[in-house]
């Protein structure tokens, strides 16, 4: 195999100069092994890596979101001074087709381009300038068609079929009590969540290098290398032994690396020159370059009895998967199955329908389907509550699911599900003090009499940008709660692989992970290392390279590696945990029967110390390769959506403090406060900064980010014009973390990341329009929408 | 052309630039210093940020030929023969580290802050680092390093 002269490397032990106690099991604060190499600058990243004598690849897209391709030709880009080739998808020697769930986008565009920014044509060349300069001496010869730009309009008859099949990816029917139900107050909206972005800082990038027998090795950052690996192998035409996968260093990822990228390309390119090939996106091109969240429209009918309780919901919501399917067809099943919320209704009839459009391709992002609901249900509930005259809090308490509710799928809750603890734990927190010289403060004359300043612009709305002392400031609060399943669902076979080899190295027992489960930045390599000095009483715990080499980890997404590949650490750790004490049993002579591993040691609760692990290893190596798999899921009916369609739900609940100037339309949150229940904290400090960042993404969602994309075109590409969260955009944070553990899941985990992407945002809505007194039925909500110059959509 | 420039406290030299080329390529691609990142490379994220005379700049705002003789300090120039720069330790200390692409430009930002602020607040803190995004971490923890780091500091270490 070859290695490239910068790699990835394996994450080592604990160096030296660390402290021991940080050298902890589950529960504890171990360090990152990745830590010291991040903060020196030596982590690489797949845009750091380099090879000898490699050339740089770059991706010539469609500038057009709906067109036929008449001719491509590429022969003045070919006599290009430093280009060594250039391919169009009568290169690609295999299936000229890739796709998570179903196989419908051309890893080259053949006779039709379905979004501006589609891969048509591949240049390696010796600089990177070289190659983007020669790319646009390729000739694509477009006949330019009207695109397809909405996903109602997309569904209706009439539209034109942008895919053999027709617009529709999937329509999930629920289907639960009497469709007709009927209730004392009703309350309808409808709801519009603009398209975000995961807007990872590293940009796609890898380095594909090419075996010289006809194979390759690719490394590359990504979410999921098996699933990489199908796909790339089927465009290549080549066996898994020929395509080899390993991990490189993943610069954030929130679902934007589930779908391929430069994967294939990077791969032709270097088994057509025979050079190792290096892609790196660069900031415009990652927005091309990866699925976003589903934009949605939705609307919902919420009825109620006379105290409050929950009698119906009937909601339609419309996601626009864009020009491919990517998870689109998941996506409608999470968004249609826990479309209400955490909420137990007797009566229930949602639609939840994905369809193709001429847009960017949507697909996996952190929260995936449950988070465009949670801000309609959510709204809703804050608009019952008004109806009624009930505290919003209140509402959501009486009505909240808990162990033992029955789901809209008829799925009974079988774990804790404290949906009224979180929320009564957030609202108790104590409130953030009123702002100085603003409402319930000092006036600032006062304050200025007494020679204090009457106020710190940094703490307005609109900053040090002075556009307000206070007047026209108002504060709100606002709560949510959501829920979200955990790993894969319907049915999906999810496992995870890990292998584990315990040794002796230097008179020191030493562990070794190996699985293919990537680590994006949340934390999974400490966790595997918590897990072995825990199982294996060893502090010694190194993580080999991700890699091919070993069976799948599964994806990781869906807060599922805590729970599946760490399920499949502590398995192998078991197993080879067990063939240690049978080893230290037969040098024995004679059975111990709580003979067990701690410390390095062998001990037994009547005898002590027994025996030392190395010195009963030796030169022996025991090594265990487990596959481990949670309790089964099942498809729901297509009729009904009633089934066991989900492994585990998460619950986080949300309280946002926001002041508004209400004549600019700028908002500052002041706090955040979340209450969430894991399970159990494997690492407390990550946990903690899972819930900040999630946070931070809802936050971004409700106020501020939007892919803004009209007649099928990005308008806003960039972080000059698509913001996320700065430093002075998000709050100081109150955290609440539970545990209550879940007795199906390793150690009784729950899996943390999404939650409080999904609950942060609505909150922040909520807050908004309780100091402005508006509806606000769209997010991101813009200056506009709260001044009313451009009010957003009618209800 | 040629470009020749004190980097991190060497005399360093790379040939063949095109002039096009930032002082960021420079540095990541041809004279093995790639812990400086490439996020936005249009001067927007401030995860290349290095010291150019001592001041912080976005390296991908610089052009090569605008590094000639000059003094740069990269990230990878910050710890010492055998421990971390307190800033990088107590950005592992504080958990502030997830994907750390962001971590090498938040670095050398508050390297340069605490040089010239032994004790900031937290709001001086947010002004000092508000042109370096991060996407992770929801800058909790960051502030918790930046304040760490700086106690520390202030007591010798």
């Amino acid at each position: 195999m070859s290695t490239p002269t910068r790699a990835p490397a394996a994450a080592p032990g604990i160096a030296p100069d660390q402290q021991r106690d940080r050298a902890s099991g589950i529960g504890g604060n171990a360090a990152r092994p990745d830590g010291t190499l991040k903060v020196t600058g030596q982590f690489a990243y797949g845009s750091d890596l380099w090879a000898d004598d490699m050339l740089w690849g770059v991706t010539l897209r469609s500038p057009h979101p709906y067109a036929r391709i008449r001719g491509v030709a590429v022969g003045e880009a070919l006599a290009t001074g430093g280009v060594f080739a250039v391919l169009t998808h009568a290169d690609v020697p295999g299936k000229n087709r890739c796709g998570l769930e179903h196989s419908d986008q051309p890893v080259l565009a053949e006779d039709v381009v379905r979004y501006q920014g589609e891969p048509v044509a591949l240049v390696a060349a010796d600089h990177p300038e070289v190659a983007l300069r020669a790319a646009k001496k390729i000739a694509v010869d477009y006949q330019v068609l009207d695109p397809v730009t909405e996903a109602r309009a997309a569904l209706a008859p009439g539209a034109p079929a942008l895919h053999p099949d027709g617009n529709l990816v999937r329509h999930l029917k629920l289907r639960k009590g009497d469709p007709a139900a009927s209730a004392e107050v009703v309350v309808t909206g409808c709801y519009q969540v603009g398209m975000q972005d995961q807007a990872f800082l590293g940009p796609e990038a890898g380095l594909a290098v090419p075996d010289g027998l006809g194979g390759v090795d690719l490394y590359v950052a990504t979410q999921w290398l098996h699933v990489d690996q199908r796909q790339v192998c089927a465009a290549l035409g080549l066996p898994p032994e020929q395509v080899r996968l390993t991990l490189a260093g993943v610069g954030g990822a929130f679902g934007g690396r589930e779908d391929l990228s430069m994967h294939v390309h990077a791969c032709l390119l270097a088994l057509h020159t025979g050079k190792p090939i290096k892609m790196v996106y660069n900031r415009e091109e990652s927005f091309f370059g990866h699925v976003h969240r589903h934009p949605a429209t939705m609307r919902y009918e919420h009825g109620a009895s006379a105290d409050g309780k929950l009698q119906y919901v009937r909601a339609e919501i419309y996601l626009d998967g864009g020009a491919y399917a990517s998870s689109t067809p998941a996506v409608v099943g999470n968004a249609g199955t826990m479309g209400i919320g955490p909420y137990v209704v007797p009566n229930v009839h949602v639609d939840c329908y994905g369809a193709y459009t001429n847009n960017p391709p949507c697909g996996a992002m952190r929260g995936f389907g449950s988070v465009q609901t949670a801000f309609a249900y959510e709204a809703q509930m804050d608009k019952l509550a008004a109806t009624l005259g009930m505290d919003p809090v209140e509402l959501r308490c009486l009505n909240a699911m808990s162990l033992g509710s029955e789901a809209p799928t008829g799925q009974i809750v079988d774990s804790q599900a404290p949906v009224a603890e979180l929320l009564d734990r957030v609202r108790k927190m104590p409130l953030p003090p009123a702002r100085a010289g603003g409402i319930g403060g000092p006036s600032a004359l006062a304050a200025q009499r007494h020679g204090q300043p009457a106020f710190d612009l940094r703490d307005l709305p609109g900053g040090v940008a002075n556009t307000t002392h206070g007047e026209g400031v108002r504060r709100g609060i606002g709560y949510a709660v959501a829920y979200k399943n955990v790993g894969f669902s319907e049915g999906f076979d999810d496992y995870s692989t890990a292998r584990v080899r315990l040794e002796v190295i230097g008179g020191e027992p030493v562990a070794t992970v190996h699985t293919a489960a990537a680590e994006v930045g949340q934390g999974l390599v400490t966790v595997q290392q918590q897990i072995c000095r825990t199982e294996l009483g060893v502090d010694q715990v190194v993580i080999h390279p991700v890699n091919t080499q070993v069976g799948s980890g599964g994806s990781t997404s869906a807060s599922r590696q805590t729970y599946v590949t760490g399920g499949a650490v502590r398995a192998a750790c078991q197993a080879v945990a067990g063939q240690a004490v049978a080893l230290a049993q037969r040098q024995l002579g004679r059975t111990i029967a709580d003979l067990r591993l701690d410390g390095g040691q062998f001990v037994s609760a009547a005898e002590g110390t027994v025996a030392s692990l190395a010195g009963v290893l030796g030169s022996d190596i025991i090594e265990e390769t487990v596959e481990w798999r949670h309790r089964p899921t099942y498809p729901v009916d297509p009729e009904t959506g009633q089934g066991f369609a989900h492994v585990q739900y998460a619950f986080a609940a949300h309280r946002a403090v926001v002041d508004v100037d209400t004549e600019l339309g700028l908002v500052k949150v002041v706090e955040l406060a979340c209450a969430q229940d894991v399970g159990k904290a494997i690492n407390p400090d990550a946990v903690l900064g899972q819930i900040q960042g999630g946070s931070a993404q809802g936050l971004g969602l409700a106020i501020m980010e939007e892919i803004q994309v009209s007649d099928g075109m990005i308008r806003n590409p960039s972080f000059t014009d698509y913001l996320i969260p700065t430093i002075l955009d998000m709050p100081p944070m109150q955290i609440d973390v539970l545990e209550y553990p879940d007795p199906n899941a390793p150690y009784g985990l729950r899996g943390v990341g999404e939650p409080p992407t999904i609950s942060s945002g609505p909150a922040v809505a909520a807050a908004i329009r309780a100091a402005t007194g508006l509806e606000l039925h769209r997010v991101p909500i813009r200056p506009e929408h709260i001044t009313g110059s451009m009010p957003g959509p009618a209800p | 052309m040629r470009i020749a420039a004190t980097i991190n406290g060497q005399q360093m030299q790379a040939d063949d630039v095109w002039p096009g080329e930032s002082l960021l390529y420079v540095l990541r691609e041809r004279l093995g210093l790639p812990g400086s990142k490439n996020a936005c490379e249009q001067g927007e994220c401030g995860s290349c940020t290095v010291y150019l005379d001592g001041i912080p700049v976005c390296a991908c705002l610089v052009a090569a030929g605008q590094a000639q003789g000059r003094d740069i300090v990269t990230v990878e120039g910050l710890a010492g023969p055998s421990q971390l720069h307190p800033v990088q330790q107590a950005f592992l200390d504080a958990g502030a580290v997830q994907c750390g692409f962001c971590t090498p430009g938040l670095i050398v930002a508050t390297h340069d802050l605490l040089s010239r602020d032994a004790e900031p607040t937290d709001l001086e803190i947010r002004e000092a680092l508000a042109g370096n995004l991060c996407r992770c971490t929801g800058y909790e923890k960051i502030l918790d390093a930046v304040r760490l780091a700086a106690s520390r500091m202030r007591a010798g270490g």
